[in-house]
């Protein structure tokens, strides 16, 4: 398979995006309205608000920064401005954003006020915006990209057809020497061990195992188990019974070809090409925030029963085999497989269907979820805050 | 080609996933995408589309495979042709 090429925005540290953002970044939930004051009176601004930032603490806080850094670091933001309530933690997610030689700006509302932050942080959005929009789309390389991929609201022609596909997909963007990034840790209970076999190194294999250990420690540690919850009530619904069964059609979607060639940390930054695994929620919404934040610039996301998540900063491709669920929720799907279960296309025939789709949202193209108002931005919480 | 009411993952698989509606009573033909053969059955229940149907007889606790894989077990005795879900075939995980 050639590499493809297509026209994306090279940013200033050799990255490449696939949108062209200025993000108004909330260090922290009171900071909200500052950020979405600002968003109102600048046009082309992204805001970003979320329900964190106050007293998180240990490991929950590391990824707290690393989730905030790693979003306004990521290839498809041009420039960014951050608000929070107090200068140095704001001035910390600058800081870590400023290391890609992006235009970054934070603002303090302590000592200022709302108002006051609003119309500084809004001049400096207005200057950034006008950057962003002067940037122009040049050709990149297919090896550039960095791909994520996660189902939702799965059935069984999930594993019968769209998850595969996009497997084939996966092991083309790995074969061009790009880099993709798959996940859903308790959701691939049933199929740990065939993912474990498919890890490039015994290390890596290890930290896979322990990840997902962890994980199930922590739900059983809650006096419960997943019945109920996983399968979900859609997943049943489409016909799938159990978590081996789910998880099984899940991890079609690591292809078949690429070794795993890291174990990543929530929203962590794969440190190469190929394809990684990254310990993450199944939610789709924190799943696809993590992976933006580890730097994919596009997703790929096949659903069953019809899940319509988003994300503000990646375009999500959304690719669907289920022929009820094509019919009832069609503006909700970019890529139609129902052939697939007609037989009228083959599994390589719906790889070039997705790839050729992918590419179209690369170039900037608006995904559904886009046109459709879809901006789930969800941080992944650890545990309670202090 | 006949119409195709129902996929199979693999050739050792006790499960196939209905690609059409399919009625109780009807006799419904199958692609093994694994090898590309065909097998058929007689449906015992009505199955809705992305449903399962058991292929062969199964006893209660036998383990059920799909993808060649073990997906759960038998939580009652289950006749080839039934309607396979959660009310006949249960995790082994939780």
């Amino acid at each position: 398979m050639t590499e493809p090429i297509f026209y994306g925005y090279k940013r200033e540290n050799g990255r490449v995006g696939v949108r062209n953002h200025v993000a108004i970044l909330a260090l922290d939930d009171i900071s909200n309205a500052a950020v979405e004051g600002v968003a109102s009176i600048v046009q082309g601004t992204l805001p970003l608000p979320h329900a964190y930032g106050r007293l998180q603490f240990g490991e929950d806080l590391d990824l707290f920064f690393r989730t905030m850094i790693g979003t306004g670091c990521n290839p498809n933001i041009a420039a960014c401005v951050v608000i929070g309530i107090e200068p140095n933690w704001t001035n910390k997610i600058v800081d870590g954003i400023a290391k890609t030689g992006k235009p970054v700006a934070g603002f303090a509302i302590e000592r200022n006020g709302q108002y006051k932050t609003i119309e500084t942080a809004a001049r400096k959005a207005h200057e950034f915006v006008q950057y962003a929009t002067e940037l122009k789309r040049v050709e990149c390389r297919g090896s550039e990209l960095t791909v994520s991929v996660k189902c939702g609201e799965s059935d069984t022609t999930s594993g019968l057809a769209s998850n595969p596909t996009v497997g084939v997909v996966v092991d083309r963007v790995v074969e061009w020497g790009g880099t993709a990034i798959f996940g859903e840790t308790s959701e691939i209970t049933g199929g740990e061990d065939i993912v474990a076999e498919r890890c490039a190194t015994p290390e890596v294999k290890e930290a896979f195992l322990k990840m997902h250990t962890d994980y199930m420690n922590l739900i059983e540690g809650q006096g419960v188990d997943l019945l109920g919850s996983q399968p979900t009530q859609g997943n049943i619904a489409g016909g799938l019974t159990t978590i081996e069964e789910k998880a099984l059609g899940n991890i079609q979607k690591m292809g078949r070809k690429a070794m795993v060639k890291s174990a990543l940390k929530e929203a962590e930054a794969p440190k190469g090409t190929g394809l990684h695994f990254m310990n993450s929620s199944s939610a789709a919404a924190e799943m696809v925030t993590l992976c933006a934040a580890g730097g994919a610039v596009v997703h790929l996301f096949p659903t069953g029963q019809g899940n319509i998540v988003g994300n503000p900063v990646i375009p999500v491709v959304k690719l669907c085999a289920n022929p009820i669920t094509v019919a009832t929720m069609s503006e909700h799907i970019d890529v139609d497989l129902t052939g697939l279960l007609r037989r009228e296309m083959d599994l390589e025939g719906a790889g070039d269907k997705l790839m050729d789709m992918m590419l179209r949202a690369c170039n900037g193209r608006m995904m559904s979820a886009e046109i459709l108002g879809h901006k789930e931005f969800i941080m992944t919480k650890l545990y309670p805050s202090a | 080609m006949a119409q195709t009411n129902f996929f199979v993952h693999d050739k050792q698989d006790h499960v196939g996933v209905a690609v059409t509606d399919i009625k109780a009573g009807e006799d419904v033909s199958g692609w093994v995408m694994e090898d590309n053969s065909t097998v058929t059955v007689k449906s015992q229940n009505d199955i809705p589309l992305g449903h399962k149907i058991a292929l062969y007889d199964l006893d209660q606790g036998a383990k059920v495979l799909k993808y060649n894989v073990v997906i759960g077990k038998a939580s009652q005795a289950v006749k080839k042709g039934e309607h396979m879900h959660t009310h006949n075939l249960r995790t082994l995980r939780w």
